[in-house]
């Protein structure tokens, strides 16, 4: 029996080790588009590192992702070295490690930004938001370069036929809708632009919230063409809206802020040169680009984040 | 204190009504209860008769083992979202959990069959009974125990996993949970992850109870199963995937 | 197909990333079972209280606790750990339970006679007790193996690289092939840890060869374990 007991502690000490092994080569692999970039050999580059070394982050959908991979890859091209934390999940987890350093550089939407920073902003215009967002990024230590042109904007859809049967154009139509069920990502119910927006600026007191948490993907599209809802808060450059013919509510009150891209990047690892690559990308950058490689990530062949990412880049010339 | 904060939060008689514009505590617990219900449901229908089978006739037990096993490796987060993106709706998500919970009650089933004493079955048959008697009056209410043992290991299985379906934009209490992490609001996070809890732990309390009042009178109630030492039985139903070692 | 099998490297790289989460949190699980197993098959008490609070532990919904433990902790949010300790409760959770009952198995008579032989307390548990609690040990960490596999696809929705994130990324482009690659891959990880604790199994306990697990601790693994798949997101 004491072969039993050197043999428990040799299993004991061969897992250890093989944890830590494994521990080691795990550290910057992700899903949606490959590993980190080729000039990050060094592999799990921190915060901490020189100012020429950046993680890129990005929220948990597609068309972050392939942001991410766009702004990275502009910067590996340029000698920066480059490694990925993709799809981290919602803002809430996404920021907070932008703040501690995990992660040196996001690509974010205006309005959401703004109202995840100050719960009570009211900015709709481009400029207010702007400013609204560098009074407040500090925070995060973290500063918001140039807005690109390209948006990404909440809208809420209805199907055609409903639209025809209510008569329905804008969200102020709504209120001849009877009582309709919306569906959004959860934080819709707590957002001042979200079922509080809606009620406060449109004055639509009979709306329903339904939580569907993928952004306007796929399970909002089915919960509004099975009529579960009636409304779906769908990003604007999502090709679902048009390959279902889906009527996009019109916003005449600005209830849904602009929703500009504008990467955010920590400050340590601010310096000039990132600034004007980083700002390079995002003068091209423009909404049916958008639209563009959301219908190629969900087109038939399935092509990766990082690979659309990087066709994007060599067709505008980085 | 996060945990005092959620408890309040769980007591304020307005999230019982509503939670921002959603359904609120009681829709949610409802919504919850019946999937969980459902699931069992059709958890029994498969498992039962399969598992009384197996323990009845000892036949197919080692099948029943590997097919209960590799279900167990099955993740519920994948499978969903294979189910999902077929069809949105009810079917599919309550099969998922009907998967989660035929293992245990399975395993319950037979198991709590092959404890019953051959000699007990042997003298049942001595005495005439056919099989379906011996199945019905012998070796259901003494393996009673530990198939209710087993509709527990389900029950809690599937309670707190029909969480799951709060990400496919089905109604459960999970709906408090993913709010919480998109709205970071921790305390109506931690309250979302205590009602799954302790209403897991509620349900599962009240089948102890009545475990307790199922053991025949004159079998001793832990052991429920009175063996003869090292009987030919074999359940490693813990035991994943492939058996042979 | 295609997809796979230009996509090999990635599912690599995701399985490594899930063997990094799982492993720890299986060896570790082990580890401090043990002797919490061992404490609550000596005193009815210890038994209540341990297994009590495991039951309670299991129903943590999985996402709830993969979110909480760093706001508990104080760790940073993107940090894999976050994930391997949230395994690590579950794994304890399940397998106190089993090496509980692993130890009552033991026989009384057995371990009498060893103490009258002069074995001391520790001879007599590695010597007399661990190796005869091991079957039904080895039953409970196979049981843990399987479920910390499944259960850690859950560190996708967190954004903690891991076979889960076949199922996101899958699920938010309507791409079943992606989802199913990842389910595959989770089933053949699974069987592979299984076979490798089987034959470790085996090379521990040479005795126990070809015997299958006999008595009341084999019945109360079978269903008092609380279940195995785990996934309680």
């Amino acid at each position: 029996m004491s072969i039993t007991r050197r043999g428990l502690l040799g299993t004991a000490a061969v897992a250890a080790a093989l944890t830590l092994g494994l521990a080691g080569c795990a550290n910057s692999s992700s899903i949606g588009g490959g590993s980190s970039s080729s000039a990050a050999a060094s592999g799990g580059a921190t915060a901490s590192g020189d100012a020429k070394s950046i993680v890129v982050g990005s929220a948990n959908f597609g068309e972050n992702e392939i942001l991410g991979y766009i702004y990275g890859g502009a910067l590996a091209n340029k000698g920066y070295s480059v490694s990925y934390k993709p799809a981290i999940g919602a803002r809430a987890a996404y920021l907070p490690a932008l703040q501690n350093g995990e992660i040196n550089l996001v690509p974010e939407y205006a309005g959401s930004l703004l109202s995840y920073l100050d719960k009570t902003a009211n900015a709709k215009s481009g400029d207010a938001v702007k400013s609204g967002i560098d009074a407040k990024i500090g925070t995060l230590n973290a500063k918001a370069l140039d807005f690109a042109e390209a948006a990404d904007s909440d809208s809420l859809n209805v199907t055609s036929s409903f639209a025809k049967e209510k008569g329905l154009t804008s969200i102020a139509d709504l209120s001849k809708a009877g009582t309709v069920t919306i569906a959004a990502n959860p934080e819709f119910a707590t957002r001042p632009d979200g079922i509080k927006g809606l009620q406060s600026v449109y004055g639509l007191k009979d709306v329903k919230f339904k939580a569907i948490n993928d952004g306007g993907g796929p399970t909002t599209l089915k919960a509004l063409l099975n009529d579960q809802v009636q409304v779906a808060d769908i990003y604007s450059t999502t090709p679902s809206i048009k390959q279902n013919k889906l009527v996009t509510l019109t916003d005449p009150k600005n209830l849904f802020a602009s929703q500009q891209v504008v990467p955010i990047v920590s400050t340590s690892k601010a310096t000039s040169d990132l600034e004007s690559i980083v700002d390079g990308v995002s003068a091209k950058l423009t909404t049916e680009d958008l639209l563009d490689l959301n219908t190629k990530a969900s087109g038939s062949d399935k092509p990766d984040y990082q690979a659309l990412a990087k066709a994007w880049l060599s067709e505008k010339g980085f | 204190m996060l945990f005092l904060q959620a408890i309040q939060w769980i007591l304020d008689p307005e999230h019982w009504a509503a939670v921002n514009f959603q359904a609120g505590i009681a829709e949610e617990l409802g919504a919850h209860l019946w999937l969980s219900f459902l699931a069992l449901v059709f958890t029994a229908a498969v498992a039962l008769p399969v598992g009384l089978y197996i323990g009845h006739t000892g036949r197919g037990r080692g099948f029943a083992i590997v097919v209960a096993n590799v279900v167990r490796a099955v993740p519920t987060l994948g499978l969903l979202s294979v189910l999902l993106l077929v069809s949105l709706a009810l079917p599919p998500a309550v099969f998922v959990f009907v998967l989660l919970g035929v293992p245990p009650l399975l395993a319950g089933a037979y198991a709590g069959l092959e404890a019953v004493d051959r000699q007990t079955i042997d003298a049942s048959r001595a005495m005439g009974m056919t099989e379906w008697q011996i199945l019905r009056r012998v070796e259901l209410p003494l393996a009673a125990p530990l198939i209710l043992g087993g509709l527990r290991g389900a029950t809690l299985q599937i309670i707190a996993s029909v969480t799951l379906v709060s990400n496919f934009g089905i109604n459960s209490l999970g709906d408090f949970i993913l709010g919480g992490l998109a709205a970071n609001d921790y305390v109506q996070m931690t309250a979302g992850a205590i009602l799954v809890t302790v209403l897991a732990l509620l349900v599962d309390g009240l089948l102890a109870v009545v475990q307790r009042f199922a053991a025949p009178r004159g079998v001793s109630r832990g052991r429920g199963t009175t063996t003869a030492r090292g009987r030919r039985l074999s359940v490693p139903t813990g035991t994943p995937v492939s058996e042979g070692n | 197909m295609d997809w796979v099998w230009s996509h090999l490297d990635l599912i690599w790289s995701s399985t490594l990333a899930h063997v990094a989460l799982c492993v720890p949190a299986i060896v570790l699980g082990f580890v401090v079972s043990v002797p919490l197993g061992y404490w609550a098959s000596r005193s009815t008490a210890a038994r209540g209280v341990l297994l009590t609070l495991g039951n309670v532990l299991y129903t943590i919904p999985g996402i709830a606790l993969v979110v909480l433990v760093p706001v508990v902790l104080g760790l940073p949010i993107l940090n894999p750990l976050n994930v391997t300790i949230a395994l690590l409760i579950y794994a304890v959770a399940i397998m106190v339970r089993s090496a509980a009952d692993a130890f009552a198995s033991v026989d009384a008579d057995v371990r009498g006679s060893a103490r009258a032989q002069g074995f001391s307390g520790p001879q007599l548990f590695w010597r007399v007790e661990l190796p005869l609690a091991g079957p039904v040990l080895l039953a409970g960490i196979r049981v843990v193996s399987v479920s910390t596999i499944s259960l850690a696809t859950v560190a996708a929705l967190v954004g903690i690289p891991s076979l889960g994130g076949f199922f996101t990324d899958g699920f938010q482009r309507s791409f079943a092939t992606e989802v199913v690659t990842g389910l595959v891959a989770v089933l053949v990880l699974a069987a592979v840890f299984d076979v490798v604790i089987g034959l470790i199994g085996r090379a521990l306990m040479p005795w126990n060869r070809g015997r299958r697990l006999t008595s009341r601790a084999a019945k109360t693994l079978a269903t008092a374990v609380p279940g195995g798949v785990g996934a309680n997101l």
